[in-house]
């Protein structure tokens, strides 16, 4: 596989985590509970720990970015590819548990085949991150479940998460073209085969919590090809304010 | 219980701290020493909570990833100290939820520092060198405190603060080595910072009312004015190495004394940030209530969950 399309590989996956992590890293603080901000903070400091491996490794590869922090704050909105559902904002608390259930799920399966990837660096950081991520579908389950099955109020809050944030569920079973080079090399993921075993658990855990399964048929996509939703300008404007006012400085 | 007895108790307790003896929990204690401590160690608990909110408004905006991180989890260290600080005081017979209540309700007070807001990127530099700095002044003397939670949790408490205080100091390095404009942000961070990190130590020893009772109980073991003189002897030298000055005209050093002389603090200024009218008091109170109220619903659905998983267990053994 070509060096320019393994760094795009490589990127596709770790902006899902910079971009999960930066929203979780506004709720700092402002949590409904002291347990639950050191949880969400965890979560947060894990899925960072993980981009910046991802971006230390891509940043090695490319010609143009010569550091995790380049990979990680210098590119323009299109360049960035995570999948629209880690960008939705922290509405409430029921939509940032669906959001962190949705994508870990997702998430645990991912990591369990890039285990067995060609790339020994990628199946590196996979070893390590599926041990963390093991933690986080727990909790965000656990709390699919509590809310789901709590009081009224907590239930109706958590199947509007679920139901909000389903249109962008199919989003991480897209395939891009780099993506298909990658499985072809023996390096990447074939994402349409995690697409089954990830309904079937969501399902089962919604299910448990007394949720419904929403029905609808319409899914949005386009983060992966850096077509993002109207929150993406924002979320970036904070990430890169710094790196953007004060360009060319170490800190 | 008599007179006669009280006094006895109290006689038995006062030794017991002239011995350097803990004081646990479970032992007796007069009402005013519980008192005294719940209110000093919520005042901490609730400090390191409101503290949280300074920092956390560069979460998103720091600079590099491994700053990020390192901000994350140094707030998250904060967040921790807050429960720790929080279950001291719950030994005491005070639940958590009143604790609460009484920071939402302006009745127990946090440290005046976090009154203060965070405009640039040095301002964590600063935070972490002059704040935790200070902080650290006053809680390695509480380390050796009489009340057994209390100090157990200062131990543990102080190392990770030391930890922050490095970090912001190397922030701060950083900053000075860095481009002019990145210096000027540095210096023009300690201006803002030195004045409101003085005041941590609390008033005057002549206008604290608290000193006497609390050097008694060795709740205290050193006079806020000996702890202020302490920090600024300390931290001169630092800010000597990182090339910028603290906003002090009245600053020398007094060679006979062996320290450092220093100006007066804008008291009018410290009790209006005291009394809740500094620059964030509004802001951060109405974060932490915002915070509180909004989870209402999330942490009543844990509680019933809870009960109905209680109840399911109940019926699966029956």
């Amino acid at each position: 596989m070509e060096k320019e399309h393994l760094y795009q590989y490589i990127v596709g996956i770790a902006d899902n985590n910079l971009v999960l992590g930066q929203r979780l890293g506004e709720l700092c603080g402002h949590g409904p509970s002291l347990e639950t901000d050191i949880a969400l903070t965890n979560i947060a400091l894990d899925l960072f720990g993980q981009t910046r491996s991802y971006y230390q490794y891509a940043a090695q590869l490319s010609a143009q970015h010569q550091t995790e922090d380049d990979v990680a704050f210098l590119r323009k909105e299109r360049e960035y590819r995570n999948v629209l559902l880690v960008e939705q904002p922290n509405t409430h608390f029921g939509h940032v548990i669906a959001r962190q259930f949705l994508f870990d799920v997702f998430h645990y399966l991912f990591l369990e085949q890039l285990l067995h990837s060609k790339d020994d660096t990628l199946a590196a950081i996979a070893a390590k991150a599926i041990k963390e991520v093991s933690y986080h579908k727990r909790f965000s389950s656990d709390w699919v479940k509590r809310l789901g099955d709590g009081t009224e109020e907590s239930h109706q809050k958590m199947q509007e998460g679920i139901s909000n944030l389903w249109r962008y569920t199919n989003e991480l079973f897209e395939m891009t073209a780099y993506e298909n080079e990658a499985v072809k090399a023996g390096i990447g993921i074939a994402l349409s085969e995690l697409k089954q075993n990830y309904y079937k658990e969501v399902n089962h855990i919604l299910e448990e919590a007394t949720l419904s399964v929403p029905e609808s048929p319409y899914f949005q996509k386009g983060g992966k090809e850096g077509i993002h939703t109207e929150h993406m300008g924002y979320l970036l404007a904070d990430l890169q304010y710094m790196q953007r006012t004060y360009p060319n400085m170490n800190w | 219980m008599s007179d006669k007895e009280i006094k006895n108790l109290e006689a038995i307790f006062e030794a017991r701290i002239d011995r350097d003896e803990k004081i646990e929990p479970k032992d007796w204690m007069p009402e005013k020493y519980r008192q005294t401590h719940i209110r000093q160690i919520s005042q901490h608990a609730h400090s390191e909570i409101v503290g949280m909110l300074p920092e956390g408004n560069w979460i998103t905006r720091a600079p590099s990833l491994r700053r990020k991180a390192a901000l994350l989890a140094k707030v998250q260290d904060e967040a921790g100290h807050g429960l720790y600080l929080y279950s001291a005081a719950e030994t005491l017979g005070i639940s958590r939820n009143e604790l609460y209540e009484q920071l939402h309700s302006g009745k127990a007070k946090y440290s005046s520092i976090f009154n203060y807001p965070t405009i640039s990127w040095a301002d964590i530099g600063a935070i972490g060198w002059l704040v935790d700095g200070a902080a650290i002044i006053n809680q390695v003397a509480l380390c050796t405190t009489s009340f057994g939670p209390y100090a157990r949790a200062m131990v543990r408490i102080c190392k990770e603060e030391s930890f922050h205080q490095r970090q912001g100091y190397e922030i701060m390095l950083t900053l000075c080595k860095g481009t002019a404009e990145q210096k000027a942000m540095a210096q023009d961070a300690l201006n803002r910072w030195w004045w409101p990190s003085l005041m941590m130590f609390g008033p005057r020893d002549e206008e604290s009312p608290h000193t006497a009772q609390s050097m008694k109980w060795k709740l205290k073991r050193k006079t806020n004015d000996e702890l202020r003189q302490q920090f600024v002897d300390q931290t001169i030298p630092q800010a000597d190495i990182l090339g910028i000055t603290v906003p002090d005209p009245n600053l020398k050093w007094n060679e006979a004394k062996g320290q450092y002389d220093f100006g007066e603090i804008d008291w009018d200024e410290f009790w209006q940030v005291v009394k809740g009218h500094g620059p964030c008091n509004k802001e951060r109170m109405e974060a932490r209530v915002g915070a509180w109220e909004e989870g209402t619903w999330v942490r009543d659905a844990a509680m019933v969950y809870a009960e109905k998983q209680a109840n399911k267990k109940v019926a699966q053994a029956s």
